[in-house]
């Protein structure tokens, strides 16, 4: 499971409102729990490379990521996840994604964004022990809605 | 020096984000790195030794790659060395 606040959701979602027709990307900060999923208490946008194609691909500067991780280790958080957007796909992972993820345990999170409008967020988290037996699971996403008003929500969307 | 550890190869370190070491070059804090927790090595290495294709080193803010002097680039006691995966994808094939 992974654990967010609406704000947080609500960012991640308008991130790839405002990159479309590109895809964007990010970097989910917070707790993993063992058991338990992971819990986000804090998402740093990052900027996708793949300026070659862009709509399409997705590619965070290791630089970036090494800033990033060292801005948590400051916060007490790890990196726990990323997200990133499919402009006008849906909110699935592709063989690429999978090709390209290496991060066991962490999550894995996709919108979908039609003609502008983030539609679905799914989230998937990258199981197994290494590269030979990786896979992704359908995680389901707890919002907590707190913050606003009305009590924590559970779905997959 | 130190080297931080991402969060997925943790699992081999006991937990710790952050393992202390005391090589010379690159290449001497990663094998007393990899010494001390073995289950690291295949993460990181291939069966030839080479460095995983989507595993980052970074000395400090710099790719190890492109240093001049690679793998064997001395360090010092207050050097960090990052580990970092690569984190990429896109839709539709
Ligand atoms: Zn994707």
């Amino acid at each position: 499971m992974l654990r967010l606040d609406y704000a947080e959701y609500e960012a991640l979602r308008a991130h790839g409102e405002e990159t479309y027709p590109n895809e964007c990307c990010g970097v989910l900060l917070g707790k993993s729990e063992s058991g338990n999923g992971n819990h986000v208490s804090a998402i740093v946008r990052a900027g996708n490379t793949r300026t070659d194609s862009a709509h399409n691909r997705y590619n965070i500067a290791p630089i970036e990521l090494v800033r990033i991780q060292r801005e948590a280790r400051g916060r007490g958080l790890d990196i726990v996840g990323f997200y990133h957007s499919h402009p006008d796909h849906p909110a699935q992972w592709s063989p690429t994604d999978f090709a390209e993820a290496h991060w066991l345990g962490c999550s894995y999170v996709i919108t979908s964004v039609e003609q502008g409008k983030a539609v679905l967020t799914n989230s998937f988290q990258l199981l197994g022990t290494g590269e030979d037996d990786k896979q992704f699971h359908d995680e389901s996403i707890e919002i907590n809605l707190a913050a606003t008003k009305a009590q924590a929500q559970e779905g997959n969307e | 020096m130190k080297i931080h550890i991402p969060t997925p190869l943790r699992t081999y370190t006991g937990g710790q984000e952050t393992v202390t070491v005391s090589g010379t070059t690159v290449n001497g804090a990663l094998e007393q790195l990899t010494t001390t927790y073995p289950e690291l090595k295949s993460n990181l290495f291939t069966a030839d030794g080479k460095l995983r294709s989507f595993v980052n080193v970074y000395l400090n803010d710099d790719d190890i790659r492109y240093l001049p002097e690679k793998e064997a680039a001395p360090t010092n006691e207050n050097d960090e060395l990052t580990i970092i995966p690569s984190i990429a994808g896109g839709c539709c094939l």
